[in-house]
């Protein structure tokens, strides 16, 4: 029997293109200030958590063409995120060993998937917010520049891919228009929190959170409405609503999530895969 | 046999860089021209195979018939006259 | 035109073959050609989409982020081959979904490998290896088929096939190499997976119902021992560098035959398997028949949505990525390959 060795994991693929950050070559640019650190999490967390949801899809998806099309979206994400966690430390550390109270990630990407028409709604609301955050990090001079502007090629498309299907559920059949208003109102309340201000990000980017939100209104407004569908007017901010994600604060399900998904790597403390 | 809601057929042509033509890369099934679009991009393009694609749906392409085969390209093959090789030009002669 | 009797039709389609022409969608061809290729191309393509699960099954769990993108890709990559492959078997007039309706009825078969379960992590790096080290030997001369679209679906799938076996060798590794349990953990799945990839190339050749024909036709090139020979000569250093045992203690090098011996397989395991008695079988197709169940109200929608708004382009909103053919010789453009499939699907739907 080889006597384990310990070695540490060497990545054997070249980054696919110079100049932009990849998954595989990004932590050298590990950020110091706190409230970037933080930001990047948040970022981060997003994408790990919602990358993770979509990968649950992969031999449940409703026609092989959209196996292919979940599975792109999750892999875009998960080479967002780990680009992002490298920027604070080891990504494996953080996505293995962190404990639920310590992931800044919004509660919306945290849903579990429900039928298609819950992934979409949910597709819909974050791929739409992070194509507008995205853009602005991309156009204004900070540390999540590169980052965006690579980004924002990847969630320009996610965003079209939620419209799209939002589109075709919306104004399908009455079956497939009910499930979608019932799986936009359901996640409706998880809306608000998105535009909480992240600071590393205001700080160093300048971002207007509510000229953000307003724009997310307008395009979600937009979409809903070309889908035959109506606009929840239920709260999403303040009360009873939910929030909480950025600090720390997860819904139910999240707990189930990271319990699978951390298991393995929990099992074998210091192990190299 | 075949329901109602199945997707008809698409034909997925790719160009693979700029300065070439589109070529047939496959085919698959999607809804309309719209879907047909980005599952061609997420099936035929996830290796950066591609910079433009088109879609056709597969109904909408005439194609000659094997049977037909002599008639319509048999009839090219002794006409060497049309090929620059038929022509003999003396030793020396340059730019021709 | 000049009458074409049967006669002449098989003799120009047995000449083709024998001049290792290829065979189109279009052309005349004998009835047991077209299928044997729709029972072969579709038991492939539903190996492709039923072998989705057992890996998949790992993603959520999957230790590392670069494994999990890996992981990801690969089945992924899985769900396009089966699409290539359905799209090849829809060029001879048989459309995916009565491919599948066949499938999540029984009716057809995918590959038995798929029915045992994955366990551990391991088994993820061991499908890699063994599973698809198998598939490829048996792959990479369907390239060569006589029938085209099947033969340049192969082309595809095994130039994009080549990452999958060498990740899962390099996952081994990292496994073998590892902590004491990782490495009991690879050794568990190399002796849970060895004899079931050995049963991938099929009976042995004096058992093999449609051998002798499918060679003759140069839908196969090789025979199913041949081919299990050459897999076991390629594996045998690979474990040796892996540091990991196969579980066969007849496996020794021949000097006489130039190969290494191995010892018998059980084929009363195959054929139990093969019968539906195998670990997953139920919950495989269970689980494809749901999925495909639950999604039908999708695929409703879309179709409706279709009908509803009729023209191509005629979407509510304007979409980020249209790209309409702006030259003017689109039809000489599409005039050459796309005939492979189009009227031939015409004429089977009509």
């Amino acid at each position: 029997m080889t006597a384990p060795t310990g070695t540490h994991r060497t990545d054997a693929s070249a980054p696919p293109s110079a100049g932009a950050p990849t998954p595989e070559a990004a932590s050298s640019t590990t950020a110091t200030d706190p409230a970037i650190s933080a930001a990047a999490l948040a970022l981060g967390d997003d994408a790990l958590v919602l990358s993770h949801r979509l990968g649950e899809w992969a031999g449940h998806a409703p026609v092989l063409e959209e196996e292919v099309a979940l599975a792109n979206i999750a892999l875009d994400l998960l080479g967002q995120a780990r680009i992002l966690l490298s920027q604070v430390g080891d990504e494996d550390e953080l996505a293995y060993l962190r404990e639920e109270r310590a992931f800044r990630n919004l509660q919306l990407v945290e849903q579990p998937g429900g039928d298609f028409a819950h992934t979409i709604a949910r597709q819909l609301y974050f791929s739409t917010y992070q194509a507008l955050l995205y853009a602005e990090l991309a156009r204004t001079e900070g540390p999540f520049t590169a980052l965006a502007a690579k980004a924002v090629k990847e969630v320009d498309y996610h965003r079209d891919h939620a419209e799209q299907w939002t589109l075709r559920l919306g104004d399908g059949t009455v079956e497939s228009h009910t499930r979608m208003q019932r799986a936009v109102d359901a996640l409706w309340r998880y809306t608000g929190e998105m535009f909480q201000p992240i600071d590393g990000i205001t700080a160093t980017h300048g971002i207007n959170w509510t000229a953000l939100q307003e724009l997310w209104d307008t395009s979600i407004g937009e979409t809903l409405r070309g889908a035959t569908l109506t606009v929840p007017e239920t709260p999403r901010s303040d009360g009873w609503t939910a929030g909480g994600g950025r600090q720390g604060l997860h819904t139910e399900p999240f707990g189930r999530m990271l319990a699978e998904m951390q298991h393995l790597h929990r099992s074998h403390p210091g192990a190299t895969w | 046999m075949t329901e109602s809601t199945d997707w008809p057929l698409w034909e997925v042509f790719v160009r693979s860089r700029r300065g070439l033509s589109h070529t047939h890369a496959g085919s698959l099934h999607a809804p309309d021209a719209q879907m047909a679009l980005r599952n061609a991009r997420d099936l035929y393009t996830r290796r950066n195979e591609g910079v433009s694609l088109w879609v056709v749906p597969s109904t909408a392409i005439t194609a000659s018939s094997p049977d037909e085969k002599d008639s319509f390209f048999e009839p090219a093959g002794d006409k060497p006259y049309r090929h620059p090789t038929f022509y003999e030009i003396p030793e020396g002669v340059k730019h021709l | 035109m000049a009458t074409v009797t049967a006669q002449d039709r098989t003799t120009a389609f047995d000449a083709a073959v024998a001049a290792d022409e290829r065979i189109e969608p279009r052309d005349w061809m004998p009835d047991a050609y077209r299928a044997t290729l729709v029972r072969q191309i579709a038991q492939h393509a539903h190996s492709e989409i039923i072998g989705m699960q057992p890996e998949a099954n790992w993603i959520t769990r999957a230790p590392s982020l670069r494994r999990k993108a890996i992981l990801i890709a690969k089945v992924q990559d899985e769900a396009g081959h089966g699409l290539y492959l359905y799209s090849a078997a829809e060029t001879l007039g048989t459309g995916r979904d009565e491919l599948l309706d066949k499938l999540h009825s029984g009716r057809q078969k995918y590959s038995s490998i798929f029915n045992y379960p994955t366990l551990t992590w391991a088994d993820v790096g061991a499908i890699g290896w063994l599973v698809d080290g198998a598939a490829i030997t048996n792959q990479v001369p369907l390239c060569r088929c006589s029938y085209g679209p099947y033969a340049r679906a192969m082309v595809r799938i095994c130039k994009e096939e080549s990452f999958h076996q060498r990740q899962g060798y390099e996952s081994l590794l990292a496994l073998s190499r590892g902590t004491p349990a990782q490495h009991a953990m690879a050794q568990d799945a190399v002796n849970r997976w060895w004899w079931p990839s050995l049963m991938m190339f099929g009976p042995p050749d004096d058992e093999s119902a449609h051998s002798a024909q499918s060679m003759a036709w140069k839908i196969k090139r090789h025979s199913n021992d041949e081919l299990r020979q050459r897999f076991v000569d390629i594996c045998v250093p690979q474990a040796e560098t892996l540091g990991l045992t196969l579980p066969d203690p007849e496996l020794k090098w021949n000097e006489d035959r130039g190969h290494y011996d191995f010892g018998p397989i059980d084929w009363t395991e195959f054929r139990e398997v093969l019968k539906g008695n195998g670990p997953c079988n139920e919950q495989r197709i269970t689980q494809r028949r749901r999925a495909h169940d639950e999604g039908a109200w999708v695929r409703e929608a879309a179709a409706a949505y279709a009908a509803k708004h009729n023209t191509a382009d005629d979407t509510a909103r304007p979409a980020h990525h249209t790209a309409r053919p702006t030259e003017q010789h689109t039809a000489q453009a599409t005039a050459g390959p796309a005939a492979d499939t189009a009227p031939l699907h015409g004429e089977a739907t009509a």
